[in-house]
């Protein structure tokens, strides 16, 4: 067990090296193979999922996760549910989670949230997504994913696609890229939603291979794994560019037809229409296989930040 | 015919802030918290003449002597500033100004989205220096790259 771990906030990917997370990936075999066991490892411990953002995904694999561990779940998933909404600061509704829980998980819309409730919590903080910026576990359960399907991480092509600009699971995927040795990576987004110039220039120091596209057919044949994400309507001023970018970042059959036969695809999901329906039965479809690992990796970082022997 | 001098007196004790590129003498105040609230006797120059830098700006500052870690982050928006601390009408220190490693409660974040720029918490806004030539910086809680010609309007006043 590392102790690195303990007691660990889990802000940014960037925080962590290769090797701890490669201890992760260890570990979070063990925690797969006791999924459908009730463990008691962390009775008596509380964890409090402060969801100022709505989540599902996010908040009910955590909430399994250490459900499963045997630690208490307190929590809410809306500003509405909580003082917030009666005026009361982040700072305050931090503290008062931190003197009821053993670690906390916070989402919340703005940049930063994560890292500043770290500074206020005397307990551990994991960063469930703070607006466009990190999302370090489900950067986590991505590699563990990848390495799951193609027995490691290192020297494959990769290929970010959709919202690079907004989208904080794809940044973070990105991020966590830069701590193994991928041999490309393919960043392909409408122009207004490009990568953010603290993500572009993070590859460039770090000597990542990288191209910038604004279409994906052309180097779909070269791609290991490809990153899906959503592209929003809202991000788009004008709905006709919309549409016209909908269809370029549209995984399709036809599309996959250019793909090497062993091409996997992920998504951190929810989808809604940029995956061709057909494609979830494909070989290529990964996302489901991503979705389930959830549970075991947060099984894994929950136990060995809070001490618990898997 | 030469252009008549501008002629300020000489301080007793106290700071003379030289060599501020000409036009940012107003900004580097804020920096160092100065208002013209304090009753402070400040001489602010702007536009002289400057051999090192064709024109520039002085700041003098009567009976308050900064110190180097005070004034070091005038360097984010005049990095040929150069700080003499007087007494008794001599210059008795002078040093240069170097950007600090970190930057704190003197920029505001240009991202919207950004904690620092919520309101009702108690945080600072806090930048590392990524790179001293051109400046850029990072804020440590959205990531946000600030690049060098954007600084003087993200001053804190």
């Amino acid at each position: 067990m590392s102790s690195s771990f303990m007691g660990r906030d889990v802000i940014s990917i960037l925080d962590f090296k290769r090797d701890e997370l490669e201890k992760l990936f260890e570990l979070s075999d063990k925690a797969r193979r006791l999924v459908n066991r009730k463990l008691r490892i962390l009775e008596g411990k509380v964890v409090s999922l402060a969801f100022f953002e709505p989540s599902t995904r996010t908040r009910m694999s955590f909430e399994v996760a250490a459900k499963k561990l045997g630690a208490d779940v307190v929590g809410f998933s809306s500003e509405e549910s909580v003082s917030v909404a009666k005026g009361e600061n982040f700072a305050d509704t931090v503290r008062m989670l931190d003197s009821y829980s053993d670690l906390i998980v916070v989402r919340h819309r703005l940049e930063g949230a994560a890292k500043f409730a770290s500074e206020i919590a005397l307990n551990p903080v994991i960063n469930g997504g703070d607006g466009r910026q990190h999302h370090p576990t489900q950067a986590m359960i991505d590699l563990y994913t990848v390495r799951e399907l193609f027995g490691g991480i290192d020297g494959l092509t990769y290929a970010v696609v959709g919202d690079l600009r907004y989208g904080r699971a794809a940044t973070s995927f990105i991020y966590a890229l830069t701590l193994f040795k991928p041999s490309k990576i393919y960043l392909a987004s409408p122009p207004i939603l490009v990568a953010r110039p603290e993500v572009t220039s993070l590859l460039k120091s770090r000597g990542i291979d990288f191209e910038e596209l604004s279409r994906l057919d052309e180097v779909v044949g070269e791609v290991d794994v490809m990153y899906v994400t959503r592209v929003q309507r809202e991000r788009f001023p004008d709905p006709s560019e919309y549409e016209k970018a909908r269809g370029a970042y549209r995984i399709t059959l036809k599309l996959l037809e250019k793909a090497k036969r062993s091409l996997k695809i992920l998504h951190p999901l929810p989808k809604v229409d940029e995956i061709e329906l057909q494609v979830d039965s494909s070989r290529h479809a990964a996302y489901f296989l991503q979705a389930s690992l959830g549970v075991p990796v947060r099984m894994a970082l929950l136990a060995m930040i809070l001490g618990g022997e898997l | 015919m030469s252009e008549p001098t501008l002629v300020v007196s000489k301080i007793r004790a106290g700071t003379v802030i030289d060599h501020i590129p000409a036009g940012r003498a107003l900004d580097v105040l804020k920096i160092i918290g100065l208002s013209g609230r304090e009753g402070i006797r400040t001489a602010i120059i702007m536009n002289v003449e400057s051999k090192k830098l064709g024109r520039k700006d002085i700041i003098k500052v009567e009976g308050k002597f900064l110190k180097q870690q005070e004034v070091s982050v005038i360097a984010l928006i005049a990095s040929t500033a150069t700080i003499n601390i007087v007494e008794d009408f001599k210059v008795v220190k002078k040093f240069n100004v170097e950007i600090p490693e970190l930057i704190e409660e003197v920029i505001t974040c240009p991202n919207t989205t950004c904690i620092t720029n919520k309101g009702n918490e108690p945080v600072k806004s806090r930048f590392t220096v990524v790179s001293r030539k051109p400046i850029t910086l990072q804020c440590s809680y959205c990531g946000t790259l600030v690049f060098e010609d954007e600084l003087h309007r993200l001053i804190k006043v």
